[in-house]
């Protein structure tokens, strides 16, 4: 596994005429410094990181550290002010603009926060829109971007516009349009950070998926820790434009640096104190027991989901139904999910702590649901927002592991 | 006090001009006249009826019946007015003025939205082009171009051209900065960025512009009419240097006829790319 990309003291300072600035900070000088003295702001401070080829690199800050404009600087969105970026032993900071351009349509390809589709394209047109500016025949790049929307699930929608289409769906396009491109390296910014957390984990489960058959180098931005734990093989943490720390999770979890990366992964102590209404998630979408197969696969494929939670009228849970069970049905001919029998689910009312269910959390493969007093189905738990939940809070990092390690 | 002898200047400069390039002025005044005469006897050629059916299927096009039949009652009481010949003059003025204010506008705009300096040049000039009151570059236009419809397009184009230069600009600019970026991380080109990406989004704020400048060069119909243009502008004046009202009315609201026809006409353009980028 060799190296794919190595940054080498990046800076980025935001000005047009950055010598004197880059100057103060050869000598040592502090970013507080350097913007009392020049008012110049210092975005990427001296950073140096190697990314290796077919691995998930995630670089993790809050926001306003410098992140986002490090992943620019690799495909030179923004121009760095020094440093190197050598991709496949090529520094990408020397090339001239056609020769960039040639490096960014064949070997990087971006997937945005925003999804960034053009509007007056249907889901067909943006995806191919990488091969189209390349000069590939339209039968060839058809046939390619064709192919990459059946990898994200996306068969049917060919002919769409990007308003008719939800979130987690804008996704599989922005995804499958850089995937068309066939490039070695994908710059994902805060890709799933827009999208609701259910979908947001199936999105993270399809990107692991995807990365499994094709093999890609991934540069990953987040600001949520639990994404970068659950698909980063290598984290690096940003702070105010600086290196922090980098690490696999296990790394980072066990010995963080300093802190601010203590302060991302500490959280366990308030699991005495956390209640399951605390770390549920609204239960969205829902089906209803009149409802029939039909409309629950429509649901499920509507929201890009595996299963769905099933309600009576007065939002008593009745049951979870999969898409198995409901294609079943549908085969059979049933009409009204009535008649079906729902698959079982755990349930626990909404002050419990969420302490004392970890071990069903961590165990349970299907969503815990959370009832009120009146019983009414009010949210539901997934193992991911119980972790997000604890890592936000105060506590030892080492908890926060042992604590990963149950959950799975 | 020293005093800038400003005015001057430009008058030196409008003789020098005339001076040294009077004759290509004139070539170029014959020209461009034997194309609006040219297409002034085509457009005469087809039947009244043919055109209110040209106009009515724009209509119906562009925004459905009810502009269809608005616009054909329109053109139908300009012709029972006996105003048809004027009205077709007026027409033709209008259509090569905003032709060449678009093939002039669109690519300046496109400039401007592209370079900083440019824009900050080009923004005084077009206050310049909006707010000098046109009677000031009237005469000049007539000393180079003689009487007739070479000078009114002139000065109408004048007029009218900042809206789409400006418009274009802006939607260019508005253009949102995550999809520049896509644009830019797919490896575009400078042209493919401008076609596919910046030009389509921006065309229902360039059509904007186009509404505005073919409304402002109607707006210069009468004044141009002071400087020999044939149409409506034309009757308008006879109307009121004879002091008949009602002379002045009809040709008046032919007029208002057309602008409403074509202001219509171009927002449902508008409109209907506005809605062919759907908004995400």
């Amino acid at each position: 596994m060799g190296v794919k990309i190595e940054v080498k003291n990046l800076v980025k300072i935001f000005s047009s005429q950055p010598q004197k600035a880059l100057q103060l900070l050869d000598k040592g000088f502090s970013k507080e410094h350097i913007f009392a003295e020049t008012g110049l702001t210092v975005g990427v401070n001296n950073v140096s990181f190697t990314v290796n080829e077919g691995e998930i690199f995630v670089v993790m800050g809050l926001s306003g550290s410098g992140k986002s404009t490090i992943l620019r600087c690799l495909n030179r969105l923004i121009e760095p002010s020094s440093g190197s970026v050598v991709i496949d032993g090529v520094d990408i900071t020397e090339l001239k603009p056609q020769e960039l351009r040639h490096v960014r349509q064949k070997n990087l390809a971006m997937v945005f926060q925003q999804f960034a589709l053009l509007p007056h394209r249907t889901v067909l047109q943006n995806t191919i829109y990488g091969l189209e500016v390349q000069g590939v025949s339209k039968a060839e790049r058809e046939k390619r971007a064709l192919e990459r929307l059946a990898m994200v699930g996306l068969v049917g929608y060919e002919q769409s516009y990007p308003d008719e289409l939800s979130g987690g769906m804008k996704q599989r396009v922005g995804l499958a349009r850089a995937l068309t491109n066939d490039p070695d390296i994908l710059l994902m910014d805060e890709a799933f950070s827009a999208l609701d957390p259910m979908i947001r984990e199936e999105m993270q489960d399809e990107l692991l998926n995807i990365q499994q058959k094709m093999n890609k180098t991934i540069v990953f931005i987040t600001h949520d820790l639990n994404e970068a734990l659950k698909i980063g093989d290598r984290i690096a943490f940003i702070r105010d434009g600086s290196l922090v720390q980098v690490g696999t999770p296990e790394e980072i979890l066990s010995d963080p640096a300093d802190d601010y990366v203590a302060k991302f992964t500490r959280g366990v102590d308030r699991t005495k104190t956390l209640t399951l209404r605390d770390v549920m998630k609204r239960p969205h979408p829902l089906v209803q027991l009149r409802d029939g197969p039909h409309v629950a696969l429509r649901v499920m494929k509507e929201h890009g989901l595996s299963s769905v939670f099933v309600v009576d009228r007065s939002k008593h849970l009745q049951g979870l139904i999969t898409a198995d069970l409901a294609l079943e049905a549908r085969k059979a001919g049933i009409i009204s999910l009535q008649e079906i029998k729902l698959l079982d689910v755990p349930v626990h009312n909404e002050s419990v702590l969420v302490q004392d269910i970890l071990p069903i959390i961590a165990e349970s493969k299907v969503p815990v649901a959370v009832i009120d007093n009146e019983q009414r189905l009010i949210g539901i738990i997934i193992r991911g927002s119980v972790l997000a939940a604890l890592a936000d809070t105060g506590g030892d990092p080492k908890d926060v592991s042992t604590t990963i390690g149950q959950l799975g | 006090m020293y005093r800038l002898p400003l005015g001057n200047w430009v008058n030196h400069g409008v003789d020098w001009l005339l001076d040294h390039f009077g004759s290509a002025f004139d070539a170029f005044t014959k020209s461009v006249t034997s194309v609006t005469d040219s297409l002034r006897v085509g457009l005469g050629l087809l039947p009244w009826f043919v055109i209110i059916l040209i106009f009515a299927f724009l209509a119906w096009r562009a925004k459905g019946w009810r502009l269809a039949l608005g616009s054909t009652i329109g053109l139908y009481i300009i012709y029972n007015l006996e105003l048809w010949a004027p009205f077709l003059d007026t027409l033709i003025l209008v259509l090569i003025a905003s032709f060449v204010s678009l093939v002039i506008g669109i690519p300046l705009g496109i400039l401007a939205a592209r370079g900083d300096r440019f824009h900050r040049v080009l923004s005084p000039i077009l206050d310049f082009m909006q707010t000098m009151p046109s009677f000031v570059y009237l005469i000049p236009a007539l000393m180079f171009f003689s009487l007739g419809t070479v000078s009114a397009v002139f000065a109408t184009v004048i007029f009218s051209m900042p809206p789409v230069i400006r418009l274009t600009d802006l939607g260019i600019r508005q253009v949102p900065e995550d999809l520049v970026e896509v644009g830019e991380a797919f490896g575009s080109s400078p042209s493919q960025m401008l076609f596919k990406i910046q030009l389509p989004l921006a065309l229902p704020t360039i059509m904007a512009g186009i509404n505005q400048t073919m409304m402002l060069s109607l707006s210069m119909v009468v004044i141009s009419a002071m400087i020999g243009a044939q149409g409506l502008g034309a009757g308008v004046l006879a109307g009121i240097a004879q002091m008949d009202i009602g002379k002045g009315f009809e040709y008046g609201l032919a007029v208002v006829i057309l602008a409403m026809i074509l202001d219509r006409l171009s927002q449902g353009v508008v409109r209907n790319s506005r809605a062919a980028i759907k908004k995400s």
